[in-house]
């Protein structure tokens, strides 16, 4: 039964791709305002899961997706419009992808889309999103230059102002410092800790030790199947399974 | 042979070669300029013709090309670039869509003179238009279109597909994403290949010859259902056609179309160098 | 929502009106081919399309008229030959010159010098060619006149080079830079280089190139009718007038009588045009993407 606590709750959910299976009858629960961390080698469907998640799935042509993915209890394929679901569940991308547009055109994007042109609105927006990604005292001088000119890490926390502009419920992070520096990296993620009182986040990660630090809850995904999900402590010091402790020893990945 | 001399002596053949592509492209500019440029007076360009096309100016047929030239956008333009957006963000990858673009790729390759034949065809006869602006516009139109169509593709695939990604996934709609994400980016691609397209709308004397070109016509047109001269089909007419025309009268008038269409070229080259410098991905 | 619901209907209709303008643009390639058709077809119900392709006379307004286009396909075959044999080897040879041996500043000015060619609209061309290519011709070859089937080859040549050039300079330009340095760091020059490795690599993208710049040739119409004197005799040397098939069209669209036989006939001659571009594009497109590949 679903969990009244549950934010997102996966019932028998598979994705293929073509003849590929991707994603093999996954059942997981979310829950409201906790960092859960996805790890895993390449190619176990982390992205996947991510990208059903809000439906960017679609934009591949051969996923079928089957089973049933829902969001505060409403099914996200039938009981959702996909715009008001994608701007409920924002995502961030593994590489810095800012628009080729302004600062300030990046962050209100998602609030122009809903038809909000009030100037007071759209500052507001700006101001309280930047301040959220903790880029606002770096970038409030000059808001109305090109994003282009940012650095990679100002570009990843840009690309989160963007989304936090929209008053999201749930964050998704794509392994989002695969591209940036250790000390972008540890911004990256005091800012989690702190967003997440607000949100819920969801982060797939390559690097076993980030799952380690921010996570709650860690699942580990291989080859398309959940291995398994516990409580990120417990995970990283009595695995259930022994495909789960070869990997987070780094005996394969 | 000893490879540095072959060397030097085939880098020495390849440069004759582009010369001889290059430099008859000067002299050629070079005549009709010192030839025709005596002839240009704002009488030649802006009065009728008189004494049998053996005086006076250009104007009406100055007109008649600017007049075909812009019923040749509105028709093309619009349906061209809407259809490049339907092939490149709509349409599936599929064996049809496939067979589409590369029908429309090689219909850019039709001899104008077949797009002739077909707005004899449709327009003049089978929707009843006559020899008018209209058809003459139209089949321009329809000639151009695959020219449209083609650059409008290019310049929208070149725009790189995370922007489409990133738009849908901050909850715009896939128009929304095609309106603020993808068309601005293409825009400069878009438009030179509109401008090079109106080049050779302007250019371009087979397409018109039987639907809407007239020999001489006394007076301006009147409306789209009216002939009228046109600069390319002019200056065939007083090469060929009629004897005792003053030479510079001829070179003068190629003069006006050689300008009218390098200008268009220059146009869409200044667009794309200025692009490509602003390109930041 | 009712400004919602707005945006949905603004936003339906504007995908439709896509839609449609993807179908018209099929529809488009259609209605040119079966315009020709419904056209140009009638002729063969007096006529059998043998005698219309290998008829050895033209002479359509005679009584009773004769339709056999074979003067006409040797006129076009004749000048597309001579314009090719000057054309490829120059065209080829200024490609490889531009895309491997100019410096950078040359080649840019080359590349807009070369677009600016393909800019002159054919009428243009054929002007210049019919008053000092002609002429001279005439004075040189000491023949009653210089509009003549060279006169045409050469004349259509410059119109080809731009197509040959500009295509297979993207086709050289697009091997691999690896070739070039494997074959330097063995101990070739340059020349050796540029000829026997980056020329054979680029080889499919040059036919391609070449097949356009033909089929460019074959379509090309006014500057044509221009300079080759137009006359529908089966030619016997390059120092004679010809006539091509688009020629033919161009000047006897005017005095036919439409739905006649000879209006059919003309039709049935763009029908052949349409038909022989469309292939050559089609060969080159395909070349083209293997070159790619």
């Amino acid at each position: 039964m679903v969990d009244p606590a549950a934010k997102f709750s996966i019932r028998a959910f598979h994705v293929h791709y073509g003849q590929f299976s991707a994603l093999r009858d996954l059942n997981l629960e979310i829950l409201a305002n906790e960092i859960f961390t996805i790890i895993g080698p390449a190619n176990s469907g982390k992205t996947t899961f991510l990208h059903s998640l809000n439906r960017l799935i679609d934009l591949v042509p051969a996923s079928r997706c089957r089973g049933e993915i829902s969001l505060d209890g409403i099914n996200i394929r039938h009981g959702l419009e996909i715009e008001s679901l994608r701007r409920k569940v924002g995502i961030v991308f593994a590489l810095p992808l800012p628009l080729p547009i302004s600062i300030f055109e990046n962050v209100v994007y998602g609030l122009r889309m809903q038809g909000i042109r009030d100037p007071r609105l759209l500052n507001e927006a700006v101001e309280r999103s930047l301040r959220e990604s903790y880029l606002w005292e770096e970038v409030k001088d000059r808001l109305r230059t090109p994003a282009m000119n940012l650095s990679g890490g100002q570009q990843q926390r840009l690309c989160m102002a963007r989304i936090l502009a929209g008053q999201p419920d749930v964050l998704l992070f794509d392994e989002p410092t695969s591209g940036l520096d250790p000390i972008s990296t540890a911004r990256i993620e005091e800012t989690l800790l702190i967003l997440k009182k607000k949100y819920t986040i969801i982060l797939v990660t390559n690097n076993v030790a980030q799952a380690a630090r921010v996570g709650d809850r860690t699942a580990f995904f291989l080859m398309g199947d959940m291995i398994e999900v516990s409580d990120t402590g417990k995970m990283f010091t009595t695995p259930a399974d022994q495909r789960t402790s070869d990997y987070i020893t780094g005996k394969f990945g | 042979m000893n490879p540095r001399l072959a060397q030097k002596i085939a880098f020495a053949v390849l440069l004759l070669a582009t010369l001889l592509v290059v430099l008859p492209v000067l002299v050629i500019l070079l005549i009709i300029v010192g030839k025709g440029a005596s002839a240009i007076s704002w009488d030649f360009l802006f009065s009728m013709p008189r004494d049998g096309m053996t005086a006076g100016g250009i104007f009406p047929a100055i007109l008649g090309t600017l007049y075909l030239v812009i019923g040749a956008i509105i028709f093309a333009v619009p349906l061209g670039v809407l259809a490049a957006v339907y092939l490149v963000e709509y349409s599936s990858d599929n064996w049809l869509s496939r067979l589409v673009k590369l029908s429309i790729v090689n219909l850019a390759g039709v001899p104008s003179v077949v797009y002739g034949l077909f707005g004899l065809g449709i327009f003049v006869t089978f929707f009843g238009f006559g020899a008018s602006i209209l058809s003459g516009s139209l089949t321009l139109g329809i000639m151009i279109l695959p020219v449209i169509i083609t650059s409008s593709r290019e310049a929208l695939e070149s725009v790189p597909r995370h922007f489409r990604t990133v738009s849908l996934s901050l909850g715009a709609s896939r128009w929304q994403t095609i309106r603020h994400s993808v068309l601005p980016h293409a825009l400069p691609g878009i438009l030179t290949g509109m401008i090079l397209g109106l080049g050779r709308a302007a250019g371009e004397t087979a397409p018109i010859l039987f639907t809407v070109a007239a020999f001489y016509l006394p007076r301006l047109p009147q409306s789209v259902f009216d002939q009228t001269m046109a600069l390319p089909y002019h200056l065939y007419v007083i090469s060929t056609q009629v004897p005792g025309i003053a030479e510079n009268v001829r070179y003068g008038t190629a003069l006006v179309l050689l300008s009218l269409v390098l200008l268009l070229n220059l146009a869409a080259i200044l667009i794309r160098s200025r692009f490509r410098r602003k390109k930041k991905w | 929502m009712k400004p919602m619901r707005v945006r949905k209907l603004k936003e339906w209709l504007i995908e439709k009106t896509i839609l449609l303008s993807g179908i018209f643009s099929v529809v488009f390639v259609l209605l040119i081919f079966l315009f020709l058709l419904r056209e140009g077809l009638s002729l063969f119900r007096g006529e059998s399309v043998i005698d219309f392709i290998f008829g050895k006379s033209w002479y359509p307004i005679s009584d009773p008229p004769r339709f056999g286009i074979l003067p006409l396909i040797l006129g076009s075959l004749l000048v597309t030959l001579g314009a090719a044999a000057i054309s490829v080897p120059i065209g080829i040879a200024a490609a490889l010159y531009i895309a491997e041996i100019a410096p950078l500043r040359l080649r840019e000015a080359l590349k807009a010098g070369i677009e600016l060619l393909a800019a002159i609209p054919s009428v243009v061309i054929g002007f210049i060619g019919m008053i000092t290519l002609g002429p001279w011709i005439k004075n040189l070859f000491n023949i009653p006149t210089g509009l003549t089937a060279l006169t045409g080859s050469v004349t259509l040549a410059f119109m080809a080079m731009p197509t040959i050039v500009s295509i297979a300079e993207d086709a050289i330009t697009a091997v691999p830079r690896q070739y070039r340095e494997a074959a330097i760091a063995m101990g070739a020059t340059k020349w050796q280089t540029t000829w026997r490795i980056v020329a054979r690599a680029a080889r499919p993208g040059m036919l391609a190139a070449v097949m356009l710049g033909i089929g460019r040739v074959i379509g090309e119409t006014m500057a044509v009718m221009m300079v080759t004197g137009n006359a529908a005799i089966i030619p016997t040397s390059f120092l004679q007038p010809v006539r091509t098939l688009t020629a033919t069209i161009a000047a006897e669209m005017g005095e036919s009588v439409q739905g006649g036989p000879h209006y059919a006939a003309l039709f049935a001659i763009g029908i052949v045009l349409f038909v022989i571009t469309f292939l050559i594009n089609g060969v080159a497109d395909l070349y083209l993407h293997r070159s790619r590949r």
